[in-house]
């Protein structure tokens, strides 16, 4: 393993240090109980808490900020945070309007989210993102995984949130965009957990994982290394097996790299499947390509569709000022 | 036998070091089939546990195991911290409202435990995962202490349960936890959450067989 460490116990703490001081305008950092956000406390709206692994980045610390996330739970890499952490959260970032929880679907995720709700003294709701069609069950979920669709979600979920809906309006529409959103990654070589040291699994110079999950979960197959448009063809296709899209839908298109694929090779991807949606009637009305939701330094990419209508159109384009995402600010 | 709070800070450091003096076998199984990670993140619990004894001291049973699930909870992660965290909630509950005098009542609070446990992560017997092992020992503790059989007696065949419990992960295919993904590939391995409740109950009722003789 060769990565930028000096203790692996004090990686975690390090990066949320470093993250907090070159977003000194955006965020704040707490430690122990560790959560981050927002930098000034937003009045008299529902208040978007997220929080996950660690191991994700720029998910969900580097989406807090006006039109987006009020606060943030890192986890240890690949760990679900606590429900300490989750309740000193809610109660820093609550502006009386109640607080709404985006949880990906795993176990740990779940349960720990669910434990703190339970015990928060005031009305909170949960949305859980579950957008991965490659596998029904993996070695962390029951039923689908939540993967790069998560960003679209906070991002909207954030812009209703910033125009004073509801707390069961802001969940709404979570569950909606979840429910026509899909994604599918695959990758070229494993990730390496920092404490673990070693790649997660082995794979060889002419393997790839179709449908691969961002802590390295087992996807779909072990196929043959081939050509860009051949795998992408595939991941195009179980989208579109899921979506079930008619001619003509509108949709945002999102190509996520999972650590440690270059831009050069994810707007290749972004070429082939736009090429691809289009050709089978599709309206690409929103795009977006870069690392949004990463499994450390994995080799590998997502491609994630949503299908869009007025509501999700609004939200997506509404002015949004975190370190991950920057627009219309 | 009655529940004191002596007798559960006894009861955390003797797992604490269960857990250690097992931790080559934990810690194999869950590399065959799990993530690698079980191991550590029991003992990151039970040594949290095992060195608040001094803050426990003072209260009641379920107020204790209140605070012994608290503690699990911020100090564990991942899905086994609510998971165990639940079952001593679960447990508390039972014990404030029974009161744990009598081996039936310390049963019951178990039982709760386990229920509260099983709520929780939706689970059952059957899936290869600690339920295994703490569903069997929950039956058997209940139907010992109904048979009015002695603390030596009960300790006993909730280990010979637990032993049995364990077992049976062996030929199971996991459907539930960490290890669900492997399918077959988890036929012939023991589950590493069964084996570690398995070493903890083994080693309480070892300490309860010692001070009771």
């Amino acid at each position: 393993m060769k990565k930028f460490v000096n203790n692996v116990d004090h990686m975690l703490t390090e990066s949320l240090s470093g993250f907090a001081k070159a977003h000194n305008d955006l965020v704040s950092l707490h430690l122990e109980p560790n959560y981050l956000t927002r930098k000034n406390k937003a009045k008299n709206k529902v208040a978007i808490v997220s929080g996950g692994g660690a191991g994700h980045e720029p998910l969900h610390a580097g989406f807090i900020g006006s039109g987006m996330l009020d606060a943030a739970c890192p986890g240890q890499v690949f760990t679900s945070p606590t429900p300490d952490q989750m309740i000193a959260a809610a109660e820093a970032v609550h502006a009386d309007k109640g607080v709404l929880f985006i949880v990906k679907n795993y176990a740990g995720d779940v349960m720990n989210f669910e434990m703190a709700a339970e015990m928060l003294p005031f009305e909170n709701a949960t949305v859980l993102t579950s957008d991965d069609c490659a596998v029904i069950n993996s070695t962390f979920t029951d039923g689908r995984r939540g993967v790069a669709g998560t960003v679209i979600v906070e991002k909207c979920v954030g812009s209703i949130a910033e125009a004073g809906a509801d707390l069961q309006t802001c969940k709404a529409l979570g569950d909606k965009i979840n429910a026509q959103t899909a994604s599918i990654g695959v990758a070229l070589t494993s990730c390496t957990v920092p404490a673990a040291g070693k790649p997660t699994f082995e794979i060889s110079e002419t393997e790839i994982e179709m449908g691969v999950g961002i802590h390295g979960e087992p996807g779909r197959k072990r196929e043959t290394m081939r050509k860009a448009d051949g795998m992408i063809n595939d991941m195009v296709d179980a989208i579109l097996a899921d979506l079930q899209p008619k001619k003509g839908t509108e949709i945002l298109l999102l190509v996520n790299g999972l650590g440690a694929t270059p831009l050069m090779e994810l707007y290749l991807i972004y070429n082939t499947a736009e090429r691809l949606l289009t050709e089978h009637g599709l309206k690409i009305e929103r795009s977006i390509v870069g690392n949004y939701t990463t499994a450390i330094d994995m080799t590998g990419a997502s491609i994630t569709v949503c299908v869009l209508d007025d509501e999700i159109k609004q939200h997506w384009d509404s002015p949004v000022h975190t370190a991950g995402l920057r627009w219309g600010v | 036998m009655s529940l004191q709070t002596d007798f559960i800070c006894s009861a955390a450091k003797t797992i604490h070091l269960g857990i250690i003096s097992h931790k080559p076998e934990i810690e194999t199984l869950d590399q065959a089939i799990g993530d690698g990670d079980h191991y550590i993140n029991v003992l990151r619990g039970a040594e949290a546990i095992a060195n608040m004894t001094d803050e426990l001291a003072p209260l009641v049973p379920d107020e204790a195991l209140n605070k012994i699930a608290m503690k699990l909870l911020s100090t564990v992660g991942g899905a086994a911290g609510p998971l165990f965290a639940s079952f001593f909630m679960g447990m508390a509950k039972v014990a404030k409202h029974n009161g744990a005098n009598t081996p039936l009542d310390i049963a019951a609070a178990f039982a709760g435990g386990v229920q509260e446990l099983i709520k929780r992560g939706k689970g059952k017997v059957g899936e290869k995962t600690m339920l295994d092992v703490l569903v069997p020992v929950a039956h058997t503790f209940i139907f010992s202490a109904i048979e009015s059989k002695t603390t030596k007696e009960i300790c006993i065949d909730i280990q010979i349960a637990a032993d049995k419990g364990l077992a049976s992960t062996r030929d199971l295919v996991a459907t539930k936890g960490r290890a669900a993904g492997l399918g077959e590939r988890t036929i012939g391995h023991l589950d590493a959450g069964a084996k570690s409740c398995q070493v903890m109950i083994n080693e309480v009722c070892n300490l309860i067989l010692k001070t009771d003789s």
